[in-house]
């Protein structure tokens, strides 16, 4: 008896303890008071002298987070123990936050620096008016290959993909948006089509597609490319500047037919508890030295038209991440296509991996 | 003390079981009656009756019985040798030590050794073979798995093995059974709950594998875990997630039942 009821006293001390621990560290991490900023960010995506920079300039303290999808970035915000200050999340994630009523509109007057942003990257479908969200970097999906081991095959169309001599020698990346996207794309259709005949027809054609493919894979895939493990994937533009920095063989292009661009935005969720100082710290990643600086420590593209003038030639003259006006309004952003059709895609796209052997 | 003042130690496993165990599985079933609107509905149900669930099972289970074969044919005789050596402590440690390792490390491992331009392939080129693409195939996929299930299917038959009084054997020896038959006769039933205890530590969450499947298999295997994965992260449809994992753990526990059944049927053999 008595060692039971030792038994059952160390598992209540056991759980008051985590309990304790557990909200002594939400309260420590997610403290936000006048002085404290907490930031939300995808994994190794801000140059992290401009943190210091911001914090010697304004005397506030930044706690710096990261996550590493849209998803997890949405659970832990909805869940609302921490309180975020700056999350930095993409567009259909953005647009789903806006329709759960989870942020905070953005005062214009307190980000005059806004006016630097390439007035092509505002005002988009996913928040029109950018009453909420700012533009931090965008991209595309496109077509990386490797010359060496494609025979001179020319990948400025889509349907280039579906070339014989590709036989087992194509990544796609693990993405049912991306995948379907592509096929639609083939086929002269939206990347957010949600006509059914259009897309069973995008699914069929994906099954041709089939014996190109070598493997369907995440963020490995940036690896496998490196090495050489095939010929062609199918990435985000971003994925491919960090690849063709470890190799620099590689090419990428973005079909004639259309594809994504993608935008990651600064918004201010609603459990913000330092407004101030995130509005601040917007205004001071839109400053076009610092801009610039953050592009050149991530390697993605800035929304940032004063920045990518302080940024060497070959950067911003390079049409394959910064393509012109005529090519980025032929993109399409992904529209939130509700729960019900993103399942729907995701289905089709799990009938497609079914299918492949 | 009596057996009443014993019983009263099993409280906090009592209670245990119900957070952990039955609370879980519960909230599971709870869950797969709902759609992605929210409304209460066994349509989830009635989708996976549909060929791309079905097909999806079955390779489950294909991959998870040859993922079972290869490890216990590597195994029991690994198990055996191991009882026989002088070191024991040793091999034994040695056999454990792979499992303090990430899986997830272990996995990326092969990426490299499976590649390409890996040393297997470097290897095979040198003996005039040729490359050959092992990574992203059922091949490769159903060997790190063995590789990384196999101290879990090791250990309980090591164990089963070191309780076999070996008098028994030399019994049968003088009775005139040759070694053959007694290996068949009498060491391996004797040590089959051991067999069948390290299958159902192989097998169950061979059964669930969801990471590997990407990452050596390059999604040319897509398995049950894979599906449940996919619902929860991405889809976001819960309901059709817990449903495949409703099913999974159905399909669990037929499976232990019909294991520890055949145990008695062994015995009344006797």
């Amino acid at each position: 008896m008595k060692q039971l009821v030792n038994a059952l006293l160390a598992i209540m001390l056991t759980a008051f303890a985590l309990m304790y621990l557990g909200s002594w560290m939400n309260s420590n991490e997610g403290y936000s008071g006048e002085n404290t900023l907490t930031i939300y960010n995808w994994g190794d995506y801000i140059e992290p002298e401009l943190l210091e920079e911001f914090e010697a300039e304004t005397g506030i303290t930044v706690i710096y987070q990261t996550f590493d999808s849209n998803e997890a970035m949405l659970t832990k915000v909805e869940q609302g123990g921490t309180t975020f200050d700056v999350v930095i999340p993409s567009d259909y994630a953005i647009a789903k936050m806006k329709e759960e009523k989870l942020l905070v509109p953005l005062d214009s007057a307190k980000i005059p620096n806004l006016s630097n942003i390439d007035p092509r990257f505002m005002d988009l479908s996913f928040d029109p008016g950018n009453l909420y969200s700012v533009p931090y970097f965008w991209g595309t999906v496109g077509i990386i290959y490797n010359p060496d081991m494609t025979q001179g095959i020319d990948f400025t169309s889509w349907d280039s993909l579906w070339d014989k001599r590709l036989n087992n020698s194509i990544f796609l990346v693990d993405g049912a948006r991306e995948v379907m996207g592509m096929a639609l794309n083939s086929l002269h259709y939206s990347v957010n089509d949600q006509n059914e005949e259009h897309l069973q027809e995008a699914l069929t054609k994906l099954n041709k597609l089939s014996p190109n493919v070598k493997a369907i894979v995440g963020d490995e895939i940036k690896m496998l490319l490196a090495n050489e493990e095939a010929a062609v994937g199918i990435v985000w533009s971003g994925d491919a500047s960090e690849i063709m920095s470890e190799n620099d063989k590689l090419e990428y292009v973005v079909p004639e037919e259309g594809s994504n661009k993608w935008f990651d935005n600064m918004v201010i969720p609603r459990t913000a508890a330092n407004v101030e100082g995130a509005h601040q710290f917007i205004n001071f990643m839109l400053r076009p030295e610092i801009a610039a600086k953050n592009a050149e420590y991530v390697g993605y593209s800035t929304p940032n038209i004063e920045a990518l003038k302080l940024l060497p030639s070959e950067v911003s003259e390079d049409t394959r991440f910064y393509p012109p006006a005529e090519i980025t309004d032929r993109l399409e952003v992904y529209d939130n296509l509700g729960k019900r059709m993103l399942a729907h895609y995701n289905e089709l796209f799990l009938k497609f991996k079914m299918n492949k052997k | 003390m009596n057996n009443k003042g014993k019983s009263y130690y099993l409280i906090p496993y009592y209670l245990w079981i119900a957070l952990f165990v039955v609370a879980p599985v519960l909230l599971i079933i709870y869950y797969s009656l709902f759609d992605l609107d929210g409304h209460l509905t066994l349509n989830n149900y009635l989708n996976f009756f549909t060929p791309v669930y079905l097909k999806m099972t079955l390779n489950s289970f294909w991959y998870a019985f040859l993922i079972t074969v290869f490890s216990l044919l590597i195994a029991y005789p690994a198990a055996y040798l191991l009882t026989r050596t002088k070191h024991k402590q040793l091999w034994l440690l040695l056999i454990i030590l792979p499992t303090w390792i990430n899986l997830l490390l272990k996995t990326y491992a092969f990426i490299g050794i499976f590649g390409t331009f890996g040393p297997v392939n470097t290897f095979l080129d040198l003996l005039g073979i040729g490359e050959q693409q092992i990574l992203f195939t059922g091949f490769s996929f159903v060997f790190v798995s063995v590789y990384i299930f196999i101290p879990f299917m090791i250990l309980p038959i090591y164990s089963a093995l070191e309780e076999l009084n070996l008098s028994l054997l030399d019994a049968a020896r003088d009775l005139g059974a040759s070694s053959w038959t007694t290996f068949r006769r009498v060491i391996f039933p004797l040590t089959i709950s051991g067999v069948r205890s390290g299958c159902m530590a192989v097998f169950i969450p061979a059964l669930s594998l969801f990471m590997i499947t990407r990452l050596i298999a390059g999604s040319r295997v897509i398995t049950l875990g894979t599906a449940i994965e996919q619902h929860f992260l991405v889809t976001q449809d819960w309901g059709m997630g817990s449903t495949v994992a409703v099913f999974l753990i159905a399909i669990m526990a037929l499976f232990m039942i019909l294991w520890g059944g055949s145990r008695k049927g062994v015995r009344h053999e006797k």
